[in-house]
């Protein structure tokens, strides 16, 4: 049994029930025995905080109450409820280890649940980096209040003023007389707290305790394992899409042939003899098939007969068309240009003059499992199973979707599939909570993967011209950016009149989201300027499988693509050695912010060139006629106070056009590091998604559909593609820093915006080809070759 | 769909039947019928390895694998454990901290014990190759590969000490 997700009671017995056969009689016959966590023990919290079905309502965990986010045991242990969702970096581990440390309790006495919304605080799911950034600090500081409060407590308890008192791993002792001592669990084990909190918002809840200093920190800095993974290695852990129910049944989608197709008629009875059918539902042009069991759906979806009636004109263009279309269509939102200086004397009195126009396509979320949810309607009420991302959203959104009560629905949040911000907006958790409503029985909805990749939300296309001019001594004497982004309508947070089955249904929003195209992020110093940015729509606006969403580091792979790429041009034009070109915009001047950001992104780049051993020159390398040609290429970027600068190392095939990036060095810097492994892992798999946007990536579509439905249609990175080698150099790394006052920044997405760049950057090194369209695919890359010469 | 019709499955030592139909593919019973959770639903056309499980020592596609056309005992991630401890391939995964979401990762390693069992020490290519059809998301491959470099240098150190008469446990 796993004891780290927040599962109900009677869902944890429901899977026992199921899984107790089988293991019962496989750990019989081998004497094994169940392989138990650090937290193995800790069952209890679990018992006594999960609810049924029946006992609702569920009203909003009070954020001000220290109750609400830690329980203190018996047995001497803790737990926490902390109200983000981990999505595979760690954070739950991390939250762990901050919190032990403020408590002061042992870390493997402690266990965190997190992410449903009747137990734990709403404080957001996960997005924007921002779960150990921002939300740290009040789950240091409630932790240090229970600390607080027992210390008080101790004091009573022992006669003793708190000064007196030292405390160790849950148990106060006398300083004087150490064998006098009380454990946190004699004091208050099973009873509550009942201490106010303040703040005047989730992320201000404070008790009276001052945060440690960082020194005084032992866990923070540490790398403990991450708890999560001992259940993901030995199939143990139950996610999502393991949830059953009595009374249960299956749904599957049948989704428009076409983009903006309309549902003309459904003919029930080419599916009503199958076995185990149930009923087909449908509304507006939302089309569900229910049977008993999942292959039984599976098939039903496939073989019912629907008509749709194709829309009169065209959604969109085809992809090989779309950044014409972008580059003419006229926006439908602007931003700038915000001018600096006088680029147009620059421009006019530059010495050269470098312009280049790059395309990014749309790029899928393409989660690996397709989205799913189960939905039980028992009782009037609705609970919603689900892996959502932002699961406080998708209650709301539900209760609103539905016209219940929102103390009536609960969304329990247990792990899933990575989906990069695809779950953001959570279809299948609407459609099974609809679906579960009008049937009265508890529905579980999974996509196909053919939905996935052609439906899910996508990273939206941009289209940029830059235009640098260059003066007689080489420097950057004026930067020219223009982007255009294809985000009219971005779809938000679970939001009721923006998630598919919404929109399908025919319920929308007056006005669509504007979207947005953004300018670069980076620390140079150019004394002129001008940048601006479009956004552009597609002439289907709703009822798309081109509708965007926030995909991880949202537009920042994007822009850094270009932004980077042109740096590096301007580089070769200038004869300069791409990091010396950098450093030299970066040093040009001395005004920083208060996080330092200037002088720490000098310092990324110059330990991104350090380690990995950076041979000063300019690029591209003298031209060679082997079939393998080598190169590397730097880019930098940073998010908020988070910096960072990636070298990459490829080979190019001239032959065959295949780009293997055979070496990646990262140098990271996010402030206070809590767990430097679990960082280096989350940095290395930044990278690798990175990467394979850079190699793989592209969402196709002909004018009425998207062509990429499956992962040969739709490529994504393979092990054969993996680096033979990556070095991640935590800068600010210490794992025990000695600035007190240094504190952490995100590091969830920071490592996916500058490799696009770095890997075209290290393409143009090794064959002086610049290549100005992602993805860099093999087809795409030998073209270039040849149409250079090279 | 045919008729329902009784299916007997021997799964991790030990035998069901069920009553599905014929065409059913592996995966649902597995998971509806038997209640295992480490295969896993990723594409249901047998391109990501999500739903790999170990048939006759070879990592099968249980997604495309019609239940009737099972012959031989089925292996899940939830049978690899042995006596009370479990697979050294699991050890080695726990060791390097291999899965972000871990949602892949019964197809990473019930595929990587097959590749062991036929390839004790793969080189860095036959890794790569006999991995390449595994997919994962969290991008998680730079881990995956060093995780099947230490189980086979463990297992390396095994037979040797074996082979030596080394008393004592070998980590």
């Amino acid at each position: 049994m796993t004891t780290f997700t927040n599962v109900p009671q009677h869902i944890e017995d429901l899977l026992e029930q199921q899984t107790a056969v089988s293991r019962r009689a496989f750990l019989k016959g081998s004497g094994m025995l169940v392989v138990s966590l650090g937290a193995g023990a800790l069952a209890g919290p679990f018992a006594a905080r999960a609810e049924a079905q029946g006992a609702g309502p569920y009203p909003d965990p009070d954020f001000r109450q220290l109750d609400s986010w830690i329980v203190v045991h018996e047995d001497n242990t803790a737990t926490f409820s902390v109200g983000k969702t981990d999505c595979g970096q760690g954070t739950g581990t991390a939250f762990r280890q901050m919190m032990a440390d403020e408590l002061d309790i042992a870390f493997d006495k402690t266990v965190c649940i997190m992410g449903s919304t009747h137990n734990t605080v709403d404080q957001g799911g996960s997005g924007g980096s921002d779960a150990i950034q921002v939300d740290g600090w009040p789950m240091r500081r409630v932790a240090a209040e229970a600390r607080r409060v027992l210390l008080e407590m101790a004091a009573a308890h022992l006669g003793v003023p708190v000064d007196q008192l030292d405390v160790r791993d849950a148990v106060i002792s006398v300083k004087a007389d150490p064998a006098r001592r009380v454990t946190y669990g004699e004091l208050i084990g099973g009873k509550r707290f009942n201490v106010a909190l303040t703040g005047t918002n989730v992320d201000a809840t404070t008790g009276v305790a001052k945060v440690k200093p960082v020194g005084e920190l032992r866990n923070v800095g540490q790398s403990p394992q991450r708890y999560d993974i001992p259940a993901k290695v030995d199939g143990s852990l139950k996610w999502a899409v393991d949830v059953k129910l009595p009374g249960m049944v299956h749904a599957r989608n049948v989704k428009p042939p076409a983009a903006g197709a309309r549902l003309a008629g459904v003919d029930e009875s080419s599916v009503r003899g199958l076995p185990g059918f149930v009923r087909v539902v449908t509304k507006g042009n939302y089309v569900a098939v229910i049977c008993e069991r999942e292959e039984q759906a599976i098939a039903a979806a496939k073989q019912l007969k629907v008509t749709w009636e194709k829309p009169a004109t065209l959604p969109f263009p085809t992809s090989d068309d779309l950044f014409t279309y972008m580059r003419s269509a006229p926006p439908t939102s602007r931003q700038g240009p915000t001018v600096k200086g006088n680029p147009d004397a620059a421009f006019a009195s530059a010495a050269k003059v470098v312009e280049a126009q790059y395309d990014m396509p749309f790029q899928g979320h393409t989660a690996f499992s397709p989205a799913h949810a189960m939905a039980d309607p028992s009782n009037g009420q609705m609970t919603v199973y689900s892996n959502d991302m932002k699961s406080y959203g998708m209650r709301n959104g539900i209760a609103q979707f539905l016209d219940m009560p929102r103390d009536r629905v609960r969304v329990v949040w247990m792990e899933g599939p990575q989906g990069f911000g695809r779950t953001a907006a959570d279809d299948a958790g609407f459609e099974a909570a609809y679906l579960a409503k009008e049937i009265g029985r508890p529905v579980r909805v999974q996509w196909m993967r053919h939905e996935e990749t052609g439906w899910d939300t996508k990273g939206p296309a941009f289209a940029f011209t830059m235009r640098g001019a260059l003066d007689a001594a080489g420097n950057l004497a004026a930067l020219d950016y223009d982007a255009r982004a294809a985000d009219y309508c971005h779809v938000g947070y679970n939001e009721a009149d923006t998630v598919l089955i919404a929109q399908l249904m025919g319920r929308r929003r007056a006005t669509p989201a504007a979207g947005s195209a953004g300018t670069p992020s980076e620390m140079y110093e150019i004394p002129n300027r001008r940048t601006a940015s479009q956004v552009v729509a597609l002439p289907l606006v709703w009822e798309t499988p081109l509708r965007t969403g926030n995909l991880r580091d949202p537009n920042g792979p994007q822009i850094t693509f270009a932004s980077e790429s042109f740096i590096d041009e301007l580089a070769a034009a200038a004869h300069a050695d791409p990091v010396e070109f950098r450093l030299r915009m970066l040093t040009a001047s001395a005004a920083d912010d208060s996080g330092f950001r200037r002088a720490r992104s000098i310092a990324v780049v110059k330990a991104a060139a350090e380690a990995f051993g950076w041979d000063a020159r300019p690029s591209p390398r003298a031209p060679a006629r082997a079939e393998i040609l080598t190169g590397r290429g730097i880019a930098y970027a940073f998010r908020n106070q988070t910096v960072v600068a990636e070298v990459a190392e490829v080979e190019v095939n001239r032959r065959t056009g295949r780009v293997w990036v055979k070496r990646l060095v990262c140098a990271h810097d996010c402030g206070l590091v809590i767990n430097p492994e679990a960082l280096r892992h989350t940095i290395e798999c930044a990278m690798l998604h990175s990467l394979s946007r850079a190699l793989h990536e592209e969402v196709r579509f002909d004018a009425e559909k998207t062509t990429g439905v499956d992962w040969i249609t739709h490529p994504s990175l393979r092990h054969a593609d993996t680096p033979a080698r990556i070095d991640v150099v935590l800068v600010n790394g210490d794992p025990n820093p000695r600035r007190s006052d240094l504190p952490p920044y995100g590091a969830g997405e920071t490592a996916c915006k500058p490799m696009i760049a770095a890997v075209a950057n290290a393409i143009f090194d090794a064959t002086g080809v610049r290549l100005r369209r992602v993805p860099f695919r093999d087809e795409r890359v030998r073209a270039a070759l040849s149409a250079a010469r090279v | 769909m045919a008729r329902m019709s009784a299916i007997t499955l021997k799964v991790n030592g030990r035998a069901h039947t069920v009553d599905v139909d014929p065409s059913t593919p592996l995966l649902y019973v597995l998971r509806n019928d038997l209640g295992l959770q480490g295969p896993r639903f990723g594409c249901g056309l047998g391109q990501c390895g999500a739903c790999a499980v170990i048939i006759n020592g070879v990592a099968v596609r249980s997604c495309v694998t019609p239940c009737a056309t099972v012959r031989a005992e089925v292996t899940t991630l939830e049978g690899l454990a042995k006596d009370g401890a479990l697979h050294p391939v699991q050890r080695a995964w726990i060791e390097e901290q291999v899965p972000q979401c871990g949602f892949c990762q019964n197809g990473q390693i019930i595929t990587a014990v097959a590749l062991l069992a036929k390839i004790p020490n793969p080189t860095d290519a036959q890794i790569r190759e006999g991995m390449n059809a595994t997919l994962c998301r969290c991008m998680t491959y730079y881990r995956v590969q060093s995780a099947i470099k230490r189980a086979a240098a463990s297992a390396t150190r095994r037979s040797a000490a074996a082979a030596g008469e080394v008393e004592g446990r070998i980590a």
